[in-house]
């Protein structure tokens, strides 16, 4: 069994890949009907829904022109709910980073127990986000959860019926969940790294803290960008998270977009002023993700490994 | 190639947000699908109501072997959305379970429902049986649109009796024994009121007693009539004031802002004695009766209609609630599926329905009906609630369900706040006049 010859396969395979040499445009075809169809015609859906006052209910679409822009960009609720789902970003970011670079470069070496910890951190990353908002929900129970249960005074606080408390458990629970995610893929960037730049600094006598900062970040680069795009602009449609743990409450403290934009629709039979904050949130998303695109520099060719 | 991910990944997202505002895909069948001969009925499952609905169904369907009613049911939320779905994509059930008032006048005003009018003009036996405030909410304009069902759920001031009797205090008899009865509650450590808070309804409950104790039925009128400046009545800021000063006196559990009513924890807050009362509808006597073990078997379930507020101009009779639930006919139906429906409407409530709904703690909406009550172990309560839905002048109507959609949700965000002290009372009656009649 384990000695069939390797040779065997070669032969066909480079057979195919010769007759294979032209376009291989065709390849995009299978992602662009789906993206096509679940993505570019909703999306047009939406833009042609902001300019209706469509409650939702009725087969047919009135349409009132700007009524629904004019209506929500005039509405306070909008900037709040901007301020609120930048501040849950900026947060999140800021304490997934760090954690997901250390987490990731830790990992990264090639340790038996380090693997075994590994899989012990991956699994927040495999349970649905609905189940941890139940789960932490109850865990902070200002009558019948953890602080109760136990008796510990600090735990004992309104977690989520204080505005404060309620955003910092939003961005507790978005980075319990997703640090996982990140430090997957800076494990992959750090293992990246050509071992020799390490050896390199060694011999120039660089310690580990400096290698950390002259070698492993720099190197790092492309992978905090994707990483920071995929947490910036994931963030932006943070919705079931926050319905189950707060409503969007206390008061509207937790309102982000996702959550006002499915209040207007869905609770307020507000379909048109809804799409409006859809459209909000793919221009959001799209102007944040250029922007980190333009962060990395403009000739995405160069090399990071000049001089390794 | 690289830029083009990014921005295929940013539409993705994009797209998702976008697929949820859109939402229309209903599920495939409804009205539409059901076969000839054959009405569909959505209605909510799980207890109390499922068995009795469900047996409601399979008698008629006994009787009727040639135009039958088909069953599906949802649950609580699911149902709402499903519903909204079918109904905007013109495939709803025959049959449409509900909460009549706002709800069913924006199926009014969609012309998706039938006018019942003259059916139950035609057929006076069906409409006179049934309590005359269950018919409120299913009038739009002066047109009944839908058939009152189930059972009468007004709000009920629960007290834990324990709880009184160990701190040596007496149930409050008006607004200034509640505001005293806080101070001495909180010196104990216990909560005064328990409250569900972030289901929003719940704190809605306090505004609609003390709207009605302190005006007068005409002050919700005339909001719910759309006059300009509804909420600037002065007895409704007064309401709103009295609401925030008990907020403000810790007169709620700690927390309650982060509690859902769907948690039944503002339940096991009571019977558990950590908090002294609790203003709630009256099924939450079938949930304390389910998870409070012997609370109800040792007596020590109190309960009471709110209390008078000192010069108020309303009847403390009153009481504010649902009337019953309330099931229409889709217009969208074939003629065939209208009048099995309507012959269902007709077999309605009858002796063992009734029987089955007092089983689940519930009083049916049908007069008389408490001559049944007495052999249910449960008849003191019972008595209490058909004593309280019969005897009040005014039946009010949850706000949340009179008010469309659209001004209910203004309301429900806004008593949010107003109970997080984040608005006062003035900016709450200047955020709800904004949406008066929308």
């Amino acid at each position: 069994m384990t000695i069939a010859p390797p040779v065997v396969r070669t032969a066909p395979l480079s057979a195919r890949s010769a007759a294979g040499s032209g376009s291989v445009s065709w390849m995009a075809w299978p992602a662009l009907i789906a993206f096509t169809l679940f993505g570019l015609i909703p999306l047009v859906g939406v833009l042609v829904l902001s300019f209706s006052s469509w409650s939702g209910q009725t087969t047919d679409i009135p349409f009132s022109g700007l009524d629904s822009w004019r209506s929500v960009l005039a509405d306070p609720q909008l900037p709040h709910a901007l301020g609120v789902t930048f501040l849950i970003m900026a947060l999140s970011w800021v304490v997934q980073t760090p954690l997901s670079i250390l987490i990731g470069v830790f990992l990264a070496a090639q340790h038996r127990y380090r693997g075994v910890l590994a899989v012990l951190y991956f699994i927040p990353l495999l349970l649905s986000q609905a189940a941890i908002s139940i789960t932490y929900k109850a865990l902070l129970d200002p009558n019948f959860g953890l602080g109760a249960g136990l008796g510990f005074e600090f735990l004992q606080q309104d977690w989520l019926g204080d505005s404060t408390l309620a955003v910092g458990v939003v961005v507790f629970v978005v980075s319990w969940q997703f640090i996982p995610f990140h430090s997957l893929i800076y494990q992959g960037g750090v293992r990246q790294i050509p071992a020799s730049m390490y050896e390199a600094a060694q011999i120039d006598g660089a310690g580990r803290v400096r290698q950390f900062f002259s070698i492993t970040l720099p190197q790092l680069k492309y992978t905090i960008i994707t990483s920071s795009t995929l947490m910036v602009v994931g963030s932006l449609t943070f919705f079931d998270l926050i319905w189950v743990l707060t409503a969007g409450g206390p008061g509207d403290a937790t309102r982000a977009l996702a959550v006002d934009m499915y209040t207007r629709g869905f609770k307020a039979n507000l379909m048109g002023p809804a799409s409006v904050i859809a459209v909000i949130l793919v221009l959001c998303g799209l102007v944040l993700a250029l922007a980190l695109r333009r962060l990395g520099g403009r000739d995405q060719a160069d090399s990071q490994l000049e001089g390794a | 190639m690289k830029r083009r991910n990014f921005l295929t990944l940013t539409a993705g997202a994009a797209a998702g947000a976008a697929l949820s505002a859109c939402g229309t895909s209903g599920p495939a069948g409804g009205g539409g699908a059901a076969k000839a001969g054959e009405a569909s009925y959505w209605f909510l499952s799980g207890p109390p109501g499922e068995k009795p609905r469900t047996g409601a169904v399979e008698r008629f369907n006994q009787a009727n072997p040639n135009g039958k009613i088909k069953v599906t049911t949802f649950q609580n939320d699911v149902y709402k959305d499903k519903l909204k779905a079918a109904m905007g994509a013109g495939q709803g059930p025959s049959v449409i379970w509900g909460w009549g008032g706002g709800g069913l006048k924006t199926y009014v005003e969609a012309g998706q429902v039938e006018d019942l009018t003259d059916w139950f003009g035609q057929n006076a036996a069906v409409k006179d049986r049934l309590f005359p405030a269950s018919f409120g909410p299913a009038t739009v304009n002066g047109k009944i649109y839908a058939m009152p069902a189930e059972t009468v759920q007004p709000l009920v001031l629960f007290y834990n009796k324990e709880v009184f009797q160990n701190a040596g205090l007496q149930p409050p008899q008006s607004w200034a024994d509640i505001m005293a009865l806080v101070p001495q509650f909180n010196a104990k450590g216990i909560a005064p009121f328990s409250l569900g808070g972030q289901s929003r309804w719940t704190n809605m409950m306090w505004l609609e007693l003390l709207f009605d104790r302190i005006g007068g039925i005409e002050v919700f009128n005339d909001i719910y009539e759309g006059k300009p400046n509804a909420w600037n009545n002065p007895a409704a800021l007064d309401a709103l004031t009295k609401t925030q000063e008990l907020v403000k006196a810790n007169g709620f559990v700690k927390g309650f802002s982060s509690i859902t009513a769907d948690s039944n924890a503002d339940q096991a807050l009571l019977f558990k004695g950590r908090a002294a009362m609790m203003l709630h509808g009256s099924w939450s006597y079938g949930i304390i009766q389910a998870q409070g073990g012997s609370f109800i078997k040792d007596g020590k379930l109190g309960y009471m209609n709110f209390p008078p507020v000192e010069g108020g101009k309303g009847n403390p009779e009153d009481t504010y609630g649902n009337a019953g639930q309330f099931l229409s006919i889709s217009s969208k139906a074939s003629a065939e599926q209208k009048d099995i429906a309507k012959k269902f409407f007709a077999s309605m409530l009858d002796d063992t329905e009734q029987q089955d709904w007092i089983g689940t703690g519930g009083v049916p909406i049908v007069k008389g009906a408490d001559a049944k009550l007495a052999a249910s172990p449960d008849a003191d309560f019972l008595k209490f609630v058909y004593g309280v839905a019969s005897g009040a002048k005014n039946f009010g109507q949850s706000w949340d369900q009179a008010l469309s959609p659209t001004a209910a949700e203004a309301l429900l965000s806004n008593i949010a706040k107003l109970f997080t002290e984040d608005v006062s009372p003035q900016q709450f009656a200047d955020n709800m006049n904004a949406v008066i009649g929308k």
